[in-house]
């Protein structure tokens, strides 16, 4: 059913200017959904799940072998995995959190970032063209890991009271309205953060999804008779958007993993 | 089949913010897979490496500082050696210049020395033979005058004249006269 959807973007008679009477196949919500590669007792194994798990085994096998043996003269792939390694360590985790109190955070958002970024980045690899992150379990369970984290950082680090003073932006300096920046800030934190940690990442991924298919989609749909140029202007769009989706992926996972980082600090934070 | 679509979607009520279940569940083992490695094996392993590298390099930065500071106190010894020898060298000079003006005096002393005894000998000497002379003058002027007056007068009147000394006392008067006169 879902398989019979995806397929309608391919069916190649479909075309502009053809007496078919078939319209243009948009993409949709139907974009987002796939036939199970394989079924085992009941749990549906799909192309998604197939990508995530291709993800893990990719970013480990990259840093494998970047980092397995590493010397202290680095070889190539050395070199590039410690210039991303530090990008994050440095550059979002220090940055944030500080050397001495990022360190430990240090091993969570590396594998963050970088499992994110390749979830993304499977949006433009040829016959996978499906980023991992458009479909919202997975950004939520790593939203989910972080909002845990730092909820339980929060509880060890100022007690039952602290973190209520934490989590609603106590301070007695507001006076009368205070209450109302109680309210609002514990709603902000406790239940609007986590959420749009997830979905801002799982929207970003979506959006660029349905743009780079629909592009493609035109392109070949006004590939017929006077529209040929139009196809044109459509293939140079989907070019276009590939880049510009490279960059979003990109700046998507840093965005996820500087936010973690803000939310951990914020947890550390001491409050008056 | 538009139709059809809007039917299916109707049928599976699908909604983009309604995780499925089992997706979760891959996108934790997914995620744990890689936070695990990172964890135990990867990053424990590269932070060794790094760590490694900056004791290499801050080791490099130490000995690369030890060899400036060696190379420092060399400059100063061979600069201390320079002025020290310089010094020396001028005190040699200096020495040297005193030693020859000492030597020049002496032998412009020794010189003068030399001078006057030669002087002071030529004078004794001129004096000396001034002495002989002017006795042995007088001797032949008295000789002369005694044979000149003897013809004069006829007889010889040398051993008389002898024996009064009077040509001694007239040449002693012409000499009175001589100082008187100067």
């Amino acid at each position: 059913m879902s398989a019979d959807q995806t397929q309608l973007a391919f069916d190649w008679s479909c075309r502009i200017m053809s007496d078919n009477g078939c319209g243009f196949p948009a993409p949709g919500l139907h974009s987002f959904l796939f036939k199970p590669l394989a079924t085992v007792g009941g749990f549906e194994f799909n192309k998604v799940m197939l990508l995530a798990l291709v993800t893990s085994v990719l970013v480990v096998a990259f840093f494998w072998a970047a980092f397995g043996k590493a010397k202290v003269v680095p070889g190539k792939l050395q070199m590039i995995g410690e210039a991303g390694y530090d990008f994050v360590r440095r550059g979002i985790v220090y940055e944030t959190l500080g050397k001495r109190e990022g360190e430990k955070w240090v091993p969570l958002m590396v594998s963050l970032f970088f499992f994110i970024w390749i979830m993304n980045v499977w949006s433009v690899v040829p016959l996978a063209q499906f980023p991992v992150s458009s479909i919202i379990a997975y950004p939520a369970v790593l939203a989910a890991i972080v909002y845990v984290t730092w909820v339980a950082l929060t509880f060890k680090k100022h007690g039952f009271v602290g973190f209520f003073k934490n989590v609603t932006g106590y301070d007695k300096s507001l006076g009368p309205v205070l209450p109302l920046v109680m309210v609002i800030e514990f709603f902000s934190n406790l239940l609007v953060r986590p959420f749009t940690h997830a979905v801002r990442l799982f929207a970003n991924m979506f959006a660029g999804h349905l743009m780079l298919v629909m592009f493609t989609v035109a392109s070949w749909y006004l590939l017929n008779s006077w529209m040929v140029p139009a196809a044109g202007v459509s293939f140079v769009m989907t070019m276009a958007m590939i880049c510009f989706e490279l960059f979003v992926q990109a700046v998507q996972a840093y965005v996820f993993v500087l936010l973690a980082c803000s939310y951990i600090q914020g947890a550390l934070a001491e409050h008056h | 089949m538009i139709a059809n679509l809007v039917a299916l979607a109707a049928e599976e009520e699908q909604n983009p913010l309604v995780p499925p279940g089992p997706e979760l569940l891959v996108g934790t083992i997914a995620f744990a897979i890689v936070f695990f490695f990172f964890w135990k094996k990867l990053l424990p392993n590269i932070n060794k490496v790094l760590e490694e590298r900056r004791a290499a390099i801050e080791g490099g930065i130490e000995e690369a500082d030890a060899m400036k500071v060696e190379a420092q106190s060399v400059l100063e010894q061979y600069k201390a050696q320079l002025a020290e020898a310089r010094h020396e060298a001028a005190r040699l000079r200096q020495e040297a210049q005193e030693q020859g003006a000492a030597l020049i005096a002496e032998m412009r002393a020794e010189g003068q020395r030399q001078r006057e005894e030669i002087v002071t000998a030529g004078h004794a000497q001129i004096e000396a033979d001034r002495k002989v002379a002017a006795s042995a003058l007088r001797q032949d002027v008295g000789k002369l005058a005694t044979e000149l007056a003897g013809k004069l007068v006829g007889e010889s009147l040398e051993d008389h004249a002898r024996q009064s000394r009077v040509i001694d006392r007239f040449l002693d008067e012409l000499e009175e006269k001589a100082e008187a006169a100067r």
